[in-house]
């Protein structure tokens, strides 16, 4: 614990977790495959994760830590819905391309 | 102690049977129609009785040892258990009140009401809206009692404004004819200005006395003589406004000769004998603010005299029986409010009493005519009836001798109250008294006119088979003929007397003497006289001498036939202008309305363009704008606090401060 607090200084888990993120916006934003995206999603939750883990271990509140429960409890039920979606496009569509996916148009 | 009268009863009968006849009338067979019709003014009509017995039991004592003693004293009011209206200061309750007052004109109204709902059997007869019409009448008599029994100024102007809407659809009972649902408008219309004036005298007395109730806005000036004049003046003129249009008084009588294209019973009923006596009712009822204006009372006796003078000789160049009758009742609501002008209250009511049997029998007789001759209005078509209908002939004698003033007929007593009144009342006084007496003369004249070219000479139409009505017509004319006839006998000074308590005596009656009295009564007849004397010679004996007068002025005469034009003038001065600017008004108001929408819908459809195009569908470009709205709101907090860190005032640069 000690180690934590005194070995590694917060900055670099808070780089590491803005880099995590930065990463999965990119992977959202040009990857085409929705299984990627959908990835993509899943690496922008745990680089939050990462930072209330970071700053609940800063603080000494357990608070950040709960969140963290919640938010795998939540990405866990998304995990569960978002394929089920993916798989219904997919027999629907035939294709997992994003771009031809655009059925929400006007 | 006090027994209930059940005065809530007696406006709610005719009520009930407007709502069953109006809305299932046309599904029931017309005899329970009929029934339902009927029994409600009759009702009404009963509980009136009932009521007039009790209070006259308690006015006598003399049933004491009766077993049951329904002693009522008057003033009798009944209040609604509920609050009507609470607003700050003001509160005003559903109240009735029955006094002397308002005791005779129930009589009247319910009593000449439900007369004339008999008569309407008869006349309405071949009518295909027959129920439409019996609720119709009913609502009027709902309406009118509410009117009468008004315990305050806001109850009576519910009834005041219900007669006016009953009114308006009697008018244009027969909406197909264009010309009665225009009669009817213009009656609404008319109305309204002086539902105007009334408005504004309930709102002055709210903010001068802080009440509405006849009773406490009494009790408050009889306690502080201070109050004079200024503001009661303003009051009072605001009220005879309201009359006036009510009433059909100068310079709102117009209304009035058009709204007989309604059928003849309601002519009789409303247009003559009772809703039109409104205006005078509610003088007399409001007389304690009346008697503290000397300069509204003045108005009120020259409006009056001059509608008289004015509207009788209307009445001379009418052809059309009807619109002569809607003539003479304007004239003798003059005379009503002549009489009110001069604080002789209950020699208005007198007149209003006695006028109701007179005038609605006169126009039951007309309408017996028209009945006869299938609709025929024009008297120079009439003629010769008086073989043919009995019934009709004698009865309208009687009316014609009552309205113009002979003894003992009923309007002789009256009348005579009335020009009595007047010239006892200073220099004012006798020339109200000449106008009245002028009046009177004149009034004589146009009512033989009508009796001689009705009844007598040769038949003016070839084709027409006159028959007599049927009994549910002649019925209650007779009983009308009667009235006529021994309806004056009460005398005015018993008259008087019974009204004291609700009206106050003259203030002049002590000045007079019973001799100047005979003389004056003399004279009046003397001038009836007269005025029978010229209508039997150039209408009786010599046909052809008033188309020779005709000839010989043929501008008074054209003027006279177009009523002096009033019609025309008022077109021209007042509905005119006001048509072009309220077109002009329309006009602006729909440019601007449209205007303002159009260019709303114009910014909303732009903009939605506009935006439209984020809404590509594309997951990816929902991201992006997402990741940079993230992005942006990131600048925005983080940039300033890095700034402010270094050292560098941020404030300025974001507008802050």
């Amino acid at each position: 614990m000690s180690l934590l607090n005194h070995a590694i200084p917060l900055n670099w888990y808070l780089l590491l977790s803005a880099v995590l993120f930065s990463l999965g916006v990119i992977g959202f934003l040009i990857k085409r495959n929705l299984i990627t995206v959908f990835m993509s999603i899943e690496l922008m939750l745990n680089a939050v994760n990462l930072t209330f883990v970071t700053f609940a271990y800063q603080w000494n509140a357990v608070k950040g830590q709960i969140f963290v429960f919640f938010v795998m409890m939540v990405a866990a039920a998304e995990a569960a819905v978002g394929l089920a979606i993916i798989i219904a496009v997919f027999r629907a569509r035939g294709t997992l391309a994003v771009d031809r996916i655009n059925l929400m148009k006007l | 102690m006090n027994e209930s009268l059940h005065l809530w009863l007696i406006p709610l009968l005719p009520f009930v049977g407007f709502v069953l006849n109006g809305i299932l009338g046309s599904r029931l067979p017309r005899r329970l129609v009929t029934a339902i019709g009927l029994l409600a003014p009759l009702g009404s009509l009963a509980l009136v009785f009932n009521a007039a017995a009790a209070t006259m039991i308690s006015a006598a004592t003399v049933c004491q040892g009766c077993g049951r003693v329904t002693a009522v004293t008057l003033p009798y009011g009944e209040i609604c258990p509920f609050p009507w209206l609470t607003a700050g200061a003001i509160h005003v309750d559903f109240s009735f009140v029955l006094d002397q007052l308002s005791l005779v004109m129930l009589l009247v109204v319910t009593g000449v009401g439900f007369l004339i709902h008999v008569y309407s059997i008869g006349y309405m007869k071949e009518d295909k809206s027959y129920a439409r019409f019996f609720s119709f009448l009913n609502l009027f008599l709902f309406f009118m009692t509410v009117l009468v029994l008004a315990g305050n100024f806001l109850v009576m102007f519910v009834g005041w404004e219900g007669v006016g809407l009953a009114s308006y659809l009697l008018i244009g009972f027969w909406f197909e004819k264009n010309t009665a649902a225009e009669a009817g408008k213009k009656a609404f219309i008319v109305n309204r200005i002086g539902d105007f004036g009334f408005l504004i005298g309930i709102f002055l007395l709210i903010s001068n006395f802080g009440t509405l109730a006849f009773q406490q806005i009494r009790i408050e000036l009889g306690m502080s003589t201070s109050w004079h004049g200024g503001v009661l003046t303003v009051i009072c003129l605001c009220l005879l406004l309201g009359a006036a249009g009510k009433s059909a008084q100068l310079p709102l009588y117009v209304w009035l000769p058009d709204a007989m294209e309604g059928p003849t019973p309601v002519s009789a009923l409303i247009h003559a004998a009772t809703m039109v006596t409104a205006g005078v009712y509610m003088i007399a009822r409001t007389h304690f603010l009346f008697d503290r204006s000397p300069f509204a009372l003045a108005t009120v006796a020259i409006v009056g005299a001059a509608t008289a003078l004015f509207a009788a000789t209307m009445g001379l160049a009418q052809n059309d029986i009807k619109r002569v009758l809607a003539y003479s009742t304007i004239s003798q609501l003059g005379y009503m409010f002549l009489a009110c002008g001069v604080a002789a209250y209950s020699a208005a009511i007198f007149h209003l009493f006695t006028h109701a049997f007179f005038k609605a029998l006169l126009f039951l007789a007309a309408g017996s005519v028209i009945h006869a001759l299938g609709g025929e209005q024009d008297m120079r078509n009439m003629g010769g009836l008086r073989k043919k209908l009995p019934v009709t002939f004698w009865t309208m004698t009687a009316a014609v001798f009552a309205i113009s003033g002979f003894p003992p007929f009923a309007g002789f007593f009256s009348k005579d109250a009335i020009l009595y009144a007047a010239f006892l009342q200073g220099t004012l006084g006798k020339i109200l008294w000449f106008v009245g007496l002028l009046t009177a003369l004149i009034t004589a004249l146009y009512m033989f006119r009508l009796w001689y070219m009705t009844f007598f000479g040769e038949p003016r139409t070839s084709d027409a088979h006159p028959h007599e009505s049927p009994w549910s017509m002649r019925g209650p004319m007779v009983i009308l003929g009667l009235l006529c006839v021994c309806g004056g006998w009460i005398g005015i000074d018993r008259f008087t007397e019974y009204l004291a308590p609700s009206v106050g005596l003259h203030r002049t009656i002590s000045s007079g003497s019973i001799g100047l009295e005979l003389v004056l009564s003399l004279v009046a007849v003397l001038v009836a006289l007269e005025g029978w004397l010229i209508a039997g010679k150039y209408y009786r004996r010599k046909p052809e001498r008033p188309a020779e007068f005709a000839a010989a002025m043929p501008t008074a005469y054209k003027i006279l036939l177009n009523n002096y034009y009033v019609d025309e003038i008022y077109g021209a001065v007042i509905v005119k202008p006001l048509l072009i600017l309220s077109r002009f008004v329309l006009g602006g108001i729909e440019f601007l309305l449209a205007g303002v929408a159009w260019l709303l819908g114009g910014i909303a459809m732009l903009s939605g363009m506009i935006l439209q195009r984020w809404q590509s569908g594309n997951l990816r470009s929902y991201a992006a704008w997402l990741a940079l709205g993230a992005a942006a709101l990131l600048l925005f907090m983080v940039v300033p606090s890095l700034l402010a860190a270094n050292g560098i005032d941020i404030r300025w640069t974001w507008g802050l401060r």
